[in-house]
């Protein structure tokens, strides 16, 4: 890498409002681009993950790259990242082919990644994780380290104490330090995969702030979202991109939302947030009207006390304090918050997967804490879990197998012990028809099907029990959008029936498209519940925060 | 019993300790590097027999007593190299693996040790060092400043290995790729070298420990260790992967097996009684463990999870 000498200049003259110029098109070279794709192309075994994709960035813009779960934006960028090798196309920095046969080599090419899932050693401070990897003699130095890092902090406003442990930093904080990792080996181009997700969006807002200013010192930023009121916030220019290929650039002058949504999609969609926007966000509602203590209409069927969850670390505060809630047939109780916040751990604790240290949870009555996760699905609770392919199904089963393994003892299914696999079957090409999952055969092995179809066929199985409670965690992460509507329509579905359905996400959105109330979770605590029709996102976000 | 309570026993009971806490000491801290960088190795044990085989048959062959010590390193080394290719290259499942590496040791040496010696001829121990001054204090000096150079060494590189893990570029890496190898590697810190140093360290040292324990006894029997090199893994969980923490397990080994061993020359014990105490280390290993057991929170993330970037 040494034969890569600093060549700012040209790309500074060049950034700021040359930025929406460049549409990319295959295989011309974009004058002046900071970064440029050429035909890249990558396979994996039945898979064309990439299809010759093309694609720049100018220094001083934000280039956002959106696109479905498994449309190859994160293919696309671990090979510029040197995690992945393409089998086909170059990679050209300032216009010279630069290697990145290694994340090493990325970063000495002046490349850096904020990682969906971060890429930090908790055990380790933060000046640590900075210093980590940086050419050092025997001992690295780290105060130099550490005074540099209250340099960047204080220039982009990413504030962070350099000397605490990253295990005890907050999601938000943690992504700082990811930003600050980057700053310190003074990157030119940086790739955030997803960074929003662990914000609030008070939260958001400052994030902008600071990657604007990145960006207006010369830095390229790609960024990766499918939230598409951020993606036209934020956006010099947008590129989307379908099943390993582009289908278009274009500005956030030049389209809207639902276009960008029937780019990705490559049909038409009803986008569930545009379809229903919050009660009013111009922020004319008085807060003080608000009802910070809503409760359900009718009585309630499942009710939570005073419980209290330990989390996964010893020597903290349990991640679950003293949450009380009460969710009547007929309604979907939304419970938002900032990913981290004890969601996971209710969750876990409702399911009978993880005992409360202290409280009771009741459905019509009978105590779930202390019995047996069968139990409790006897009991009348289904639940869809946030780790879909940890909690909720197994990979190496087929999908037959998968829609038996809550009920396969019925005395419908087996008899003495023996199942019935033809009756089995039946029922299962019978779920997979009702379900719409998309699988050659009832045998295919549930690893093989996308992120969406393992959704539907753990929604498929959840379902045909006809719960009085249903428990969703994140029914929609890393789903595809056509795969997200169907399942938002079977949980209003499952609520008109009757049902109790609760609905933990992280998006914010889906929460507002489908909750009756929300309840927000902050550090554990419940922060609020209100009813949806009367708060606005501003509120929630205050209330995401803590406040 | 009043005669194990005399200043002379207690004293010569606890020098023995000390010296008997070596081949554990040596072993755990190797194994406490290889376990930071988080790579778990069960055949410690293995790996000492097969050091402490050549090391003896140096000695026998040559009589130079460090001469023996350098070659069970080599030796140890050599096994190193064979575990880094199996567990990095080959991505082996680690326990399986390292069980293989204990049973090739253990049969290996036995083989060896058949076939070359036969008989086992004593060989001489290490020669006492008195450190000036220190070691003249009444009882303190022999317990603790009158030893084997060997014993120094142990304790130097407790303090060495402290300061490696926690102030070092090394051991920063170390850490860091113990816990999380994704973010090491996308720092461009280089897992699957981390990983190899420390194995190599870990094995040369286990390889140090069997030539130390071979000298000790001054002779070389089959499965001389008796499963030494497993209590090392164990008191690598006992000391919370903190080379201080080994140092304080190691010790307390020694001191119990010193222990037993002098009560039944004295005859305070006897018969059945004698081989049941004989279990003690056995049974504090699992007692100590039961209680550490809860205090998982300082385990390196990583270990035993092979590290294999996507292509």
């Amino acid at each position: 890498m040494t034969t890569q000498p600093e060549n700012g200049p040209e790309a500074e003259t060049n950034s700021g409002s040359t930025s929406a110029s460049g549409t990319s098109v295959a295989n011309t070279s974009v004058s002046g681009a900071l970064l440029e794709m050429r035909g890249i192309t990558k396979r994996f075994p039945g898979v064309l993950a990439n299809d010759s994709v093309s694609f720049d960035v100018q220094g001083g813009e934000v280039h956002t790259l959106l696109g479905e779960n498994g449309a190859g934006k994160s293919t696309l960028m671990k090979i510029l990242f040197g995690m992945y090798s393409a089998d086909a196309g170059e990679v050209l920095l300032e216009g010279r082919p630069v290697d990145v046969s290694s994340p090493s080599a990325a970063i000495e090419a002046g490349i850096g990644m904020i990682h969906q899932h971060f890429m930090l050693v908790p055990t380790l401070t933060v000046t640590e994780n900075v210093a980590l990897g940086l050419p050092h003699g025997v001992r690295p130095d780290l105060d130099v380290v550490r005074s540099r890092v209250g340099e960047l902090s204080e220039q982009y406003g990413l504030a962070v104490d350099p000397d605490v442990y990253v295990w005890q930093l907050a999601v938000g904080e943690r992504q700082r330090v990811e930003i600050l990792k980057a700053l310190y080996r003074e990157i030119r181009l940086l790739v955030l995969d997803e960074p929003t997700a662990v914000l609030t969006p008070q939260e958001v807002d400052d994030f902008f702030v600071t990657l604007r200013a990145l960006a207006d010192d010369g830095r390229g930023l790609i960024f990766i979202s499918h939230k598409l009121h951020e993606v036209m916030a934020l956006s010099d220019r947008i590129t989307v991109l379908r099943d390993g290929r582009v289908v278009g650039s274009t500005t956030p002058g030049e389209t809207d939302r639902q276009e960008l949504a029937e780019m990705m999609v490559g049909r038409q969609v009803k986008l569930a947030s545009v379809q229903r926007q919050p009660a009013d966000s111009s922020g004319e509602s008085n807060p003080a009207d608000l009802d910070y203590d809503a409760r359900p209409a009718n009585d309630a069927r499942l009710v939570v006390t005073a419980l209290d969850v330990a989390g996964d670390r010893d020597g903290v505060p349990p991640a679950v304090r003293g949450l009380s809630l009460e969710v009547a047939p007929g309604e979907i109780l939304g419970v938002a918050g900032v990913s981290g916040n004890g969601q996971r751990e209710l969750a876990e604790a409702i399911a009978g997967l993880r005992r409360p240290l202290t409280g009771s949870i009741t459905l019509d009555g009978f105590e779930l804490v202390g019995a047996s996760p069968q139990r409790i699905r006897r009991s009348g609770l289904s639940f869809v879990p946030e780790e879909r392919m940890r909690d909720g199904a197994i990979g190496d089963f087929s999908v037959s197998e998968n829609l038996m393994l809550v009920d396969h003892g019925e005395p419908a299914h087996a008899v003495r012990g023996w199942l019935k696999l033809g009756a089995l079957n039946k029922r299962a090409v019978d779920l997979v028809d009702r379900y719409q999952i998309k699988t050659p055969d009832v045998s295919t092995p549930t690893s093989s099907l996308s992120g969406g179809n393992i959704q539907k066929m753990i929604m498929a199985r959840e379902l045909s029990s006809g719960p009085s409670v249903l428990l969703a965690a994140q029914p929609t992460r890393g789903v595809d959008v056509g795969a997200a509507e169907y399942i938002h329509e079977r949980l209003l579905a499952q609520r008109d029936e009757g049902t109790a359905v609760i609905v933990i996400s992280e998006d914010l959105d889906e929460v507002l498209a489908l909750a009756d109330r929300i309840m927000v979770m902050f550090e554990g605590r419940v922060v609020g519940t209100v009813h949806r029709d009367r708060c606005t996102v501003e509120q929630l976000g205050l209330m995401m925060a803590g406040g | 019993m009043a005669e194990f309570f005399t200043a002379s026993v207690l004293v010569t009971t606890f020098a023995a300790g000390v010296r008997l806490a070596m081949p554990f000491l040596l072993a755990a801290l190797g194994e406490t590097l290889g376990q930071r960088s988080g790579v778990l190795n069960l055949g410690v044990d293995g790996v000492m027999l097969i050091g402490a085989f050549f090391a003896y048959w140096t000695v026998l062959e040559t009589d130079s007593r460090l001469g023996g010590i350098a070659v069970g390193l080599l030796v140890g080394l050599a096994m190193g190299v064979l575990y880094a290719v199996v567990t990095l290259v080959f991505h082996a499942e680690q326990g399986i693996s390292g069980i293989g590496i204990f049973l090739f040791g253990l049969g290996m040496s036995e083989l060896l040790f058949q076939e070359l010696v036969g008989t086992p001829f004593p060989i001489p121990a290490l020669t006492e060092v008195a450190i000036p001054l220190l070691s003249d204090i009444p009882g303190l000096g022999d317990m603790l400043f009158n030893h084997s150079l060997l014993v120094y060494v142990g304790v130097v590189l407790v303090v060495v290995f402290t300061w490696v893990i926690n102030r070092s570029t090394f051991g920063l890496n170390l850490r860091a790729v113990g816990e999380n190898p994704e973010a090491a590697d996308s720092l461009g810190v280089s897992v699957v070298r981390t990983r190899a140093i420390a194995i190599l360290i870990g094995n040369a040292l286990a390889g140090m420990a069997g030539a130390a324990l071979t000298i000790e006894l001054g002779t070389f029997q089959n499965n001389l260790t008796n499963g030494i090199g497993f209590i090392a893994v164990a008191l690598v969980y006992f000391g919370a992967w903190r080379p201080l923490g080994v140092l304080a397990g190691s010790f307390l080994y020694g001191l119990v097996t010193a222990t037993v061993t002098q009560l039944k020359v004295l005859d305070i014990v006897s018969g059945a009684a004698a081989s049941l105490t004989t279990t003690a280390p056995a049974v504090l290993t699992v007692l100590a463990l039961a209680v550490i057991a809860r205090r998982t929170a300082s385990q390196p993330a990583a270990l035993t999870v092979p590290f294999e970037r996507r292509r």
